[in-house]
């Protein structure tokens, strides 16, 4: 009954109910009515990702526009310059596609391509709702750690291929630095798992409906889970890739047009994604109060994220490189094998 | 060559490091040769921003050069002014208006904490902040307005003349410098928990291109870089030229001569100058604000060495005059130039990412490294 519903994802079982249906009545085979099925999904989630990436820049823009004592856009399309974010995409799209002259030209072509596809794939396992998740794997969580670091690959690639000694020096930094901070940030995850005792994201959301693993000793897991996802992210204290100062844009000095726009997307996409996750191992997912529909709950927390990501862009300096790597190696690691611990002993004291 | 690299057969890489490059402040060229991301040999290679200032100085009239001197360090204009003017006057024995010698002091100050907070702000911008630029920029506005109401101009002032200033103070300028220290003060420690004890900006900052006080002097550094050393060297204070001695100001100084010491004895400096700026405005009583000097300047034949000491360092000015009214020879020395020199040695060994820590923290502009 879709009108007794607040939730999009009951709205969406109900839709799939039709379908089946509709496909039953008609006599359609199984696969066409299964291909239909995820193929709306993916459409829906396309647009999602096109609107989440043009409200996440739209976003930064005025959020750190306000945190330096300006205003940000204020004109394009009126009201606060709304619609500032799609009159640069335009732009992006008209502008001149530059590669350099001894440039790998193949690899310059394919890493933009490399980037953003996996960061695509990543909104595949990830709960928007109750039932509004395009694959519940049992493996969900993994599936997203494995897509996010093929990003290091691109960075590289995109790094080697521009034939550019800053490109270059980017490209290894990130190389350097997202192989050291996966580890943390999966093993910050590994005690939300051992308490849920799953991979699958609706068993972990489930399993916080009474209290968010952000107020359990998981606590410690969010800290570095937040740390290291930022570092996974290259946002700042941790944008060591593409440092402005130093390197003038790091691995995509070389890139513009269209191809820019897709290492600057999937660098949207992949803060949605990191934040996501956070909501969804941390802070209950969509789980809320009853009167709130589960995606506005999901949505709520996951930009809360994605504000503290900004907020911490915006305040802090840059780490230095070798800092970083002492940082995530001696200080960061050990930290998450003691929560490990932590976890295992209160998973068996709770039992 | 490092052992490294000897054993491996690897080989270095040139990174050139400017002209064009978001946080060289300007138009300076660094040649790095790197072993990875740690540099074997650095080389400042300067001069894109010269203009020959020394040689149209010969060109033009003692009262002319005034304006070009706003265009050395063109972020502390003032104080080029005032360097600019000294020799002149010594020459000619003028002795100068006591109410022009505070307003000069009150504008040399005044630039003093702009051109620290311009330092503040880019300096941010290079350890990765970009946040406090727009807070140092907010407040040196207000000081350029201030500017703007006494000579219209709110980057090359072209405000001090031979013998006094151009115009008298307006009305609403000396109730506006006092509003702006009283707002300024606590703005330093909003500065403070903004960046100056950031563990982050400390991990960058401290240790990080250290200079003893044996070098310090060596390499002939002055102003903040020196202080920063532990050497209590200031030219209002060693050769009070104005009327500097009749204020009472401390000289913070910093300890181990790092890019933090730089950094805070900057940041210190600040509320020093704030203290004269008070002092200044106490004193300040109506009078003339021009001395008697002839329409046409001719100082006797002869040579002087003036020197102030600009928010960058010791600003010194070598004239001689044949007793024309264009200077034979007009020597500057700039203290971004000397200053700049000590960052080959620095440099050797430190990270890419230092480069920009070390080259921020000693302060340069090019407009003064090249004139």
């Amino acid at each position: 009954m879709i009108y007794a519903s607040q939730s999009l994802g009951d709205l969406w079982v109900w839709l799939l109910e039709r379908l089946a249906e509709f496909c039953g009545w008609l006599g359609i085979p199984e696969v066409i009515r299964y291909s239909v099925e995820k193929g709306a999904y993916a459409i829906g989630l396309l647009v999602f990702i096109s609107l989440t990436a043009l409200v996440l820049i739209y976003m930064e823009r005025k959020v750190s526009a306000h945190m330096q004592l300006r205003y940000g856009p204020m004109w394009t399309g009126g009201w606060h310059g709304w619609s500032q974010t799609i009159a640069d995409m335009i732009k992006l799209l008209l502008k001149e596609d530059v590669i350099p002259d001894k440039a790998d030209r193949w690899v310059h072509r394919v890493a933009p391509i490399v980037v953003f596809v996996p960061s695509l794939l990543g909104f595949l396992v990830i709960p928007f709702d109750k039932h509004l998740i395009g694959a519940d794997l049992n493996v969900g969580i993994l599936i997203i750690f494995g897509f996010s670091s093929i990003a290091v690959l691109s960075i590289f690639m995109g790094g080697w291929a521009s034939n550019n000694k800053y490109t270059l020096l980017g490209g290894l930094r990130s190389a350097a630095q997202m192989i050291s901070y996966e580890l943390p940030l999966v093993l910050s995850v590994l005690g939300v798992i051992m308490t849920v005792g799953s991979l699958k994201m609706s068993d972990i959301v489930m399993a916080q409906k009474d209290v968010w693993f952000l107020f359990t000793p998981n606590f410690l897991g969010f800290i570095i889970y937040i740390i290291a996802g930022t570092a996974e992210v290259n946002r700042t204290p941790f944008d060591i890739p593409e440092a402005e100062s130093e390197l003038v844009s790091g691995y995509n000095t070389e890139y513009s047009g269209l191809k820019y726009g897709f290492f600057m997307l999937s660098e949207f996409t992949n803060t949605f994604i990191i934040s996501a996750i956070a909501a969804t191992f941390f802070m209950g997912g969509w789980n809320g109060p009853s009167w709130l529909p589960g995606i506005v709950s999901f949505l709520g927390k996951t930009y809360l994220i994605v504000f503290l990501l900004m907020w911490f862009r915006w305040t802090f300096p840059r780490f230095r490189v070798d800092r970083l790597m002492d940082f995530g190696w001696k200080f960061l690691l050990p930290l998450s094998f003691f929560n490990i611990l932590m976890i295992a002993v209160w998973v068996l004291v709770k039992k | 060559m490092t052992e490294t690299l000897k054993n491996t057969g690897f080989e270095e890489m040139t990174l050139n490091m400017g002209p064009q490059h978001p946080s060289t402040h300007g138009v300076l060229h660094l040649l790095l040769k790197m072993d990875g991301e740690v540099i074997t040999e650095a080389r400042p290679d300067i001069g894109y921003l010269h203009r020959g200032m020394e040689k149209l100085a010969e060109k033009r009239t003692w009262g002319a050069n005034i304006a070009l001197s706003d265009r050395w360090d063109y972020i502390a204009s003032m104080s080029n002014n005032f360097a600019a003017v000294l020799g002149p006057e010594k020459l000619m024995n003028i002795a100068v208006p006591k109410r022009a010698e505070y307003i000069r002091i009150i504008m040399a100050e005044l630039n003093r904490i702009a051109s620290h907070l311009i330092f503040f702000g880019t300096y941010g911008i290079d350890i990765g902040a970009f946040t406090p630029f727009f807070y140092a920029f907010r407040e040196r506005e207000m000081i350029l307005d201030l500017y703007e109401s006494v000579c219209g101009a709110r980057l090359t002032y072209n405000y001090f003349r031979i013998g006094g200033v151009s115009a008298d103070l307006p009305e609403e300028f000396v109730p506006g410098v006092k509003a702006f220290i009283k707002y300024f003060r606590p703005k330093l420690k909003e500065y403070d928990t903004l960046l100056s004890t950031n563990p982050i900006f400390m991990d960058r900052t401290v240790g990080v291109g250290a200079i003893s006080k044996e070098e310090a002097v060596d390499w002939a550094l002055s102003g903040p870089n020196i202080r920063a050393s532990g050497i209590s060297f200031d030219i209002r204070k060693e050769d009070p030229y104005s009327v500097y001695s009749e204020f009472d100001f401390n000289i913070p100084t910093g300890k181990n001569g790092d890019c933090w010491d730089r950094y805070m004895v900057r940041m210190n400096e600040m509320s020093e100058s704030a203290r004269i700026i008070e002092q200044a405005l106490e004193k300040l009583e109506p009078g003339d604000i021009m001395a008697k000097v002839a329409k046409v300047i001719r100082p006797p034949a002869g040579e002087i060495y003036t020197h102030v000491e600009a928010p960058k360092g010791e600003l010194g000015v070598y004239c001689i005059s044949d007793g024309s009214t264009m200077p034979y020879r007009y020597k500057v020395r700039g203290p971004s130039f000397v200053n700049l020199a000590i960052l080959q040695k620095m440099l050797r060994g430190l990270k890419i990412a230092d480069v920009v820590a070390v080259l921020g923290s000693i302060d340069i502009v090019l407009g003064e490294v090249d004139r």
